[in-house]
């Protein structure tokens, strides 16, 4: 396994040097920008999130993602035919090789069945990847974004830890760019519209501090959590159906379609809740659980969805 | 075995217990999340009742008589439930510790709860009803299966049949532990749905369990006074003409069924059972006649007042469960302390 690593290291210094050669000495010490050959561009060094450094000495090619989110980026990125192994939740795309392990209670054991070489994780639950590093594998920590430049960041660096620098650049640069277009054709009410994000049915949401919620601060919604302290509960706290009558909002988001079955008509039927102008004009907007709660590179159907439905209350007048 | 003096209850007392529900029971629907100001509220009331003109606007008088009436009046009556169904038990079993889950009606209700929720989410999503219904069952089962255990051993004797629900109590929780063990992701919606809490579903909830609580409360109250005979001891009660075992199924079915009522809709509440009925034995008196039908106004009042400051103490919602104990303790061994000697 040692020998094998060394000389896999031997052969990729000998590459960047005839890289460096060929190229004239355009960029030095493995930039990865400069790799234009897949391979290249390793040994590789990077700053992670969380502000430490992570080397990798030759090309990941046995990934294991247990993030549903890292999984998306992954496969947008161009890395899919490395990934090995995915989590259980990560059920997009749909040809990632799902399996049983899980990103909540990892068990290091059943990881390194898949001989990994790189491990995407977006928690370091107890210590995964001090334990990992145990035994020669690498982990990629990928926290939850909290603003929209996070997560266009972790789509660059997703690229380049996989080889894939100029997709992963092109990734977050083209992300960006739709988010920022779909946002400047939306209309700016100039009242701005009040919105409720629905977690789970006991009413859980989220307030405008949570990524999410500057989602949809991009459209200037005003969220009817907030209150006097938006940050109180993490950003994630619960209401009461009273509080969500009176605050009467414009918009009601569902985010728990999937997970807990809610509805348009579900919500309808629910008591009182027939008074409310957002489920009597019909804006209550179902959403996909998955985008709503990832940042990952979908998040743009989100943002349009989002857009949609702003549009959708301004054209009622 | 000291004879307890009798106590009757006096038409006073009563008279308080009722001032002390609806006074809580006014105060509830006065104050809530939403602000509509109670003088604004009561002006609602007014005008419901001899008619005119209400001050509240349509969503206003939806939060009112949807939301905050309906659970209110749910929180009287599984509230009341307990603390009856307590008193009953305690009686029943002459044990001060026994509480309406004993038999295995708490764990007969969790796992029927975890087993739908685990293995036919569907069935939750098609009727809300579902997870009420199959905890009702589950509560029913419970204590059918304790009380089966303990026949099989011949006559039905109070300690074999505590035994028999310990058992049982042990086997269900195991169960649904497995259950859920097996499938994590839903780990949430159970124990949102163990630790308690009245969900707002409008007047069905309330609706639907008040013909068995009520059905309940008048065997209960009817057979108060047996219940004081049999408190003697069970060859005493033969020699005053009742026979033990058939009182004791009779009562337990009742006490159960009132249960099973209120776990179905508002999962586990514990304490309510032990210190309403003790607290009124220490403070009123000693006699079934007495604890029974002031169990059922204090506990009414007792969880009104629990789920008022679930519902509101918090911008969203504490499980009432942990209202119940933390206000109730100190308070429960308040009383404790000052009246230890007059407790059985």
């Amino acid at each position: 396994m040692r020998s094998h690593r060394w000389s896999m290291r031997r052969v990729a210094a000998a590459v960047s040097v005839l890289a460096l050669t060929i190229a004239g000495c355009a960029d030095r010490e493995g930039d990865s920008r400069s790799a234009s050959a897949a391979d290249s561009g390793f040994p590789l060094t990077v700053t992670t999130p969380d502000g430490g450094k992570l080397t990798l000495e030759s090309k990941p090619e046995r990934i294991v993602s247990l993030s549903p989110t890292a999984t998306e980026m992954l496969y947008a990125v161009g890395a899919g035919d490395q990934v090995v192994a995915v989590d259980d939740q990560s059920n997009y795309p749909k040809d990632a090789p799902r399996t049983k392990l899980s990103g909540l209670t990892p068990s290091p054991d059943k990881i390194s069945d898949y001989a990994p070489d790189l491990v995407v994780v977006d928690n370091d639950v107890d210590n995964l990847s001090a334990t990992l590093d145990k035994i020669g594998t690498k982990t990629l920590i990928l926290p939850a974004a909290k603003t929209l430049d996070d997560a266009y960041a972790q789509f660059e660096l997703v690229g380049k830890v996989t080889g894939h620098p100029d997709e992963g650049k092109d990734l977050a640069d083209r992300t960006k760019r739709e988010i920022e277009k779909i946002v400047a054709d939306a209309p700016k009410p100039a009242d701005p519209l009040t919105y409720y994000h629905e977690l789970d049915q006991t009413y859980y949401t989220v307030t405008s501090e949570t990524f999410i919620g500057q989602v949809y601060a991009l459209f200037g919604l005003r969220n009817i959590a907030d209150g006097d302290d938006p940050s109180a509960h993490g950003g994630y706290p619960q209401l009461s159906a009273e509080k969500i009558i009176e605050a009467d909002p414009d918009l009601i988001f569902l985010a728990d379609t999937i997970c807990c079955g809610q509805s348009p008509e579900t919500v309808r039927k629910r008591p009182g809740w027939d008074t409310l102008t957002a489920v009597r004009n019909g804006h209550v907007i179902a959403l996909d659980d998955d985008i709503a709660s990832r940042w990952g590179p979908r998040i743009v159907d989100l943002v349009r969805t989002i857009a949609d439905a702003v549009e959708k209350v301004e054209g009622a007048g | 075995m000291t004879t307890r003096p009798v106590t009757r209850l006096r038409a006073r007392t009563l008279a308080g217990g009722i001032a002390v529900l609806l006074a809580t029971m006014l105060m509830a629907v006065l104050i809530g999340a939403a602000e509509l100001g109670w003088q604004r509220v009561l002006a609602e009331i007014w005008a419901q009742l001899v008619g005119g003109t209400s001050p509240l606007s349509e969503r206003e008088a939806a939060i009112l008589w949807q939301l905050r009436v309906p659970r209110v009046l749910l929180a009287g009556a599984v509230g009341a439930a307990l603390a009856m169904s307590g008193a009953a038990f305690q009686g029943v079993f002459r044990n001060p510790l026994a509480d309406p889950f004993l038999l295995g009606a708490a764990a007969g209700a969790g796992m029927a709860a975890t087993i739908v929720v685990v293995f036919a989410p569907a069935l939750t999503l098609w009727a809300a009803s579902a997870l009420p219904v199959a905890a009702f069952a589950g509560a029913v089962g419970g204590v059918a299966l304790s009380w089966l255990l303990s026949t099989s051993y011949g006559g039905v004797s109070p300690t074999t049949l505590l035994l028999a629900g310990v058992a049982v109590s042990a086997f269900l929780t195991a169960v649904q532990t497995f259950v859920q063990q097996l499938n994590a992701d839903t780990i949430r919606q159970v124990y949102n749905w163990m630790l308690g809490g009245l969900a707002i579903t409008g007047w069905a909830d309330f609706v639907s369990v008040i013909p068995y609580i009520g059905a309940a409360a008048v065997v209960l109250m009817v057979c108060a006074r047996l219940l004081d005979v049999l408190s003697l001891g069970d060859a005493e009660a033969a020699s005053l003409g009742v026979n033990p075992g058939r009182l004791r199924l009779l009562l337990i079915s009742a006490a159960s069924l009132a249960t099973a009522a209120a776990v179905s809709v508002s999962g586990l509440i514990g304490f309510v059972g032990i210190i309403v009925p003790h607290f009124i034995r220490l403070t009123v008196g000693a006699s079934y006649r007495v604890i029974v039908p002031l169990s059922v106004l204090g506990g009414a009042s007792f969880l009104i007042v629990a789920d008022q400051i679930a519902r509101t103490a918090m911008p969203g919602e504490l499980p009432i469960g942990v209202v119940t104990a933390f206000a109730g303790a100190p308070f429960f061994i308040i009383v404790l302390r000052r009246n230890a000697e007059k407790l059985w």
